[in-house]
């Protein structure tokens, strides 16, 4: 079996107030589209998302969030 | 324009509302005591939408992706009261999620100003000898080998050897110590520590991502993040929480058609306080320890380090500074300081750890001249001849081939030495004893509080782990008021004492790091002291101690175990509150506003609580005197 192509970005947030928020961040990016993986580190107001890029796209996630009703501040892709 | 009003409404949405509906409040209920009761229905009305509307909007996003969040419950609890007339209840909810949520984000902030200030400390700028010029580049782009030049007041860019010039460095950024420390060529000074007097030049050996100072903002990032034991089991805890208490409000619903009790019951389906009680403490306590130069790698090493009931220390180079040094000369004949001198001479030519330990006694400004010819008798000592004498430096064996045989004074004299654990040697002259000098591997000035300290913190026996030989072992543990030692350890027998240890309680193993890596490793807690510049050792070690000093250990400990006080705390505060609270909905003590009202409020308090960590000190009774590097100290008779 070929394995899907996986790439991983973390997101820093805007200050996360609680970690309901976090948790919704989270559970809004699972169920989105190519996402594998997405890990919302409250503490230091962090998502790390896994996604296939033949899937979704950075700004995607971006999106989800801000609907949501949090900032993105900065991107950073790891690989 | 209009993007900037957009941007500045996200940002401060949150105190915008609250300043809106709190001001609708106030009217509200002014309107309301004036007996205007049709206008205090609308402004609680009024109040309820400005504040609920975007708790509303966010709801509705989150449903479309499909997430149930407290939002939608909130919002769901305010339509509701409003549809049964309970205009107030459901202003007043409203508000007071909104200045709650507010209030938090500004106070949690605040934890993550710790590691804020870890990063502000990095340099921006190198200045780099490249082709003859100095040019100033990012240090990031210093490559390893080049040459970087360090003014006065400025910050060192780079991980690095001095290689040329003398600076006082203020390392506190690294290790927490802010008193200044001498830097000559051959020391290595560290990226984000500041030269405060002198001008340098330092021969870089890893700048940027790869520095010291770096490698310690990552660490703290990612132990920030990693979910101690406590928060893992709440957050297994609330996931079956929030459904269950939704459950029961429909279910109370259908059983008493009593909508208020439902509605109460939303609002606090959400146990906020408990989500939060660990990850706060953990946050600030890993913060603090940051800023003193101690490195905690994650929160379930802070909370089992919290729980450490023995301390197991290495001697070499932990307990003692690791180098041999002169403490008592006791001379037969002449002054000390010409005993040392002879000695001096006839130790010149010898590589042996013992001879340095003796040339660095001789008097500042002398010249030491070579012997004569001289002989080294391994195991036992040196034969010289200096300005046509012999001259012997050796121990009991040589004396004894000699046929030396000393008075009874002086006998008793070494047997004393040599039961304080130094070590006694004899220097002789043309067959006369002249003296005896003692030597010892330096106790730390610290060490001799530690036991103190350490009890003080809460730990209950600190045991001694050495390979020297037992009378030396007995001598220091002594002194130290350690509880126990053992002694003629080798390494992997240490690590076994480390494992019968663990069988009476919780164990931590402090060392270098490096040879003590195995026992450290077989302890619950390994803590590796003066990690700052060993990779392996801070890789090694659960907590590292950037600074070679053992007042950090009371601290870390004492930081710990206050942390998980405050975890303790917090979580029982909390659950006593969800119960309290979901007692009293069924109860109907509690409504809607009320329910909310103490819901925020234990979020609050439990914040505060955790926050406290930010403020734990070392104590300043136990910070250490700083001795003077190789200072000259008065030879004791």
């Amino acid at each position: 079996m070929e394995a899907k192509e996986q790439k991983k970005v973390v997101l820093m947030l805007e200050n996360l107030s609680c970690p309901d928020c976090a948790a919704k961040i989270g559970a809004a990016l699972k169920h989105s589209k190519g996402v594998s993986e997405a890990e919302v580190l409250y503490t230091t107001s962090k998502v790390k998302v896994v996604y296939d890029p033949k899937l979704t796209k950075v700004e995607n996630f971006v999106k989800i969030i801000e609907d949501i009703g949090y900032g993105v501040k900065e991107i950073k892709p790891l690989n | 324009m209009a993007l900037d009003v957009i941007k500045f409404y996200r940002r401060n949405s949150k105190l915008i509302i609250t300043v809106v509906s709190g001001t609708l409040l106030v009217l509200a209920y002014a309107a309301g005591e004036l007996r205007y009761v049709d206008l205090s229905s609308a402004l609680w009305i009024v109040a309820a939408i400005a504040g609920g509307y975007q708790i509303a909007k966010s709801a509705i996003t989150q449903l479309r992706y499909r997430v149930l969040g407290i939002q939608a419950l909130v919002t769901v609890a305010a339509v509701g009261a409003m549809l049964i007339g309970e205009y107030w209840e459901a202003a007043v909810v409203v508000f007071l999620f909104t200045f709650g949520g507010y209030l938090e984000a500004l106070t949690i902030d605040r934890t993550r100003n710790a590691l804020r200030a870890l990063i502000s400390l990095a340099p921006t700028t190198a200045s780099v000898r490249r082709n003859g010029d100095i040019v100033v580049v990012a240090p990031g782009e210093v490559k390893p080998g080049e040459t970087v030049i360090i003014k006065p007041g400025e910050k060192i860019p780079v991980d690095g050897k001095v290689v040329k010039g003398e600076a006082q460095v203020n390392q506190a950024s690294i290790t927490g110590e802010s008193v200044p420390i001498g830097k000559s060529p051959g020391d290595h000074v560290f990226s984000g520590t500041i030269n405060e007097v002198g001008l340098i030049e330092v021969e870089t050996e890893r700048s940027g991502e790869d520095t010291t100072l770096a490698r310690i903002i990552t660490l703290v990032e990612e132990a920030q993040e990693q979910r101690a034991p406590t928060q893992q089991l709440i957050e297994r805890f609330s996931k079956y929480y929030t459904p269950a208490i939704i459950l029961l409000s429909v279910v109370v619903f259908i059983v008493t058609r009593d909508p208020l009790v439902s509605l109460t019951l939303l609002v606090i389906s959400c146990p906020g306080a408990l989500v939060i009680s660990t990850p706060i403490a953990v946050v600030s306590g890993i913060g603090n320890a940051a800023g003193h130069g101690v490195l905690i790698k994650g929160g379930a090493h802070l909370e089992r380090a919290g729980r450490i009931s023995i301390v197991a220390l290495d001697k070499t180079g932990t307990l003692t500074r690791g180098e041999l040094e002169v403490l008592n000369v006791k001379a037969f004949s002449g002054t000390p300081e010409d005993a040392i001198f002879k000695a001096a001479v006839a130790e010149k030519m010898s590589e042996h750890h013992l001879g340095r330990a003796i040339m660095s006694k001789v008097k500042a400004g002398s010249i030491v001249p070579d012997p004569g010819d001289f002989k080294v008798l391994p195991g036992k000592g040196i034969i010289a001849t200096h300005e046509g004498k012999k001259l012997i430096v050796g121990n009991r064996m040589l004396l004894a081939e000699n046929h030396f045989a000393l008075t009874p004074e002086q006998e008793a004299y070494v047997e004393g030495e040599e039961d304080k654990g130094n070590t006694a040697i004899f220097l002789i002259e043309d067959e006369r004893p002249l003296a005896v000098i003692s030597l010892a591997d330096a106790v730390r000035e610290e060490a001799k509080g530690l036991v103190e300290g350490l009890k003080k913190a809460g730990v209950k026996k600190v045991v001694m782990l050495t390979g020297d030989n037992e009378r030396t072992a007995r001598a220091i543990a002594n002194r130290l008021g350690l509880d126990e030692y053992r002694a003629a350890l080798l390494p992997e027998d240490k690590v076994e004492a480390i494992k019968a240890l663990k069988k009476e309680g919780i164990v931590a193993m402090v060392g270098d790091g490096i040879n003590d890596a195995p026992a450290m490793a077989a302890a619950d807690i390994g803590i590796a002291m003066g990690a700052a510049g060993t990779d392996v050792a801070i890789e090694a070690a659960d907590i590292a101690l950037m600074a070679d000093d053992l007042d950090r250990i009371s601290y870390t400990v004492g930081l710990s175990r206050k942390t998980l006080g405050v975890i303790m705390e917090n979580t029982a505060f909390s659950l006593l509150v969800v119960l309290l609270l979901v007692a009293g909905v069924l109860f109907k003590a509690v409504v809607l506003a009320s329910g909310m009202f103490v819901h925020e409020a234990s979020i609050f308090i439990v914040i505060i609580n955790g926050m406290r960590l930010l403020r734990y000190g070392m104590k300043s009774a136990s910070k250490p005197q700083k001795r003077a590097k190789g200072g000259e100290e008065a030879v004791v008779i």
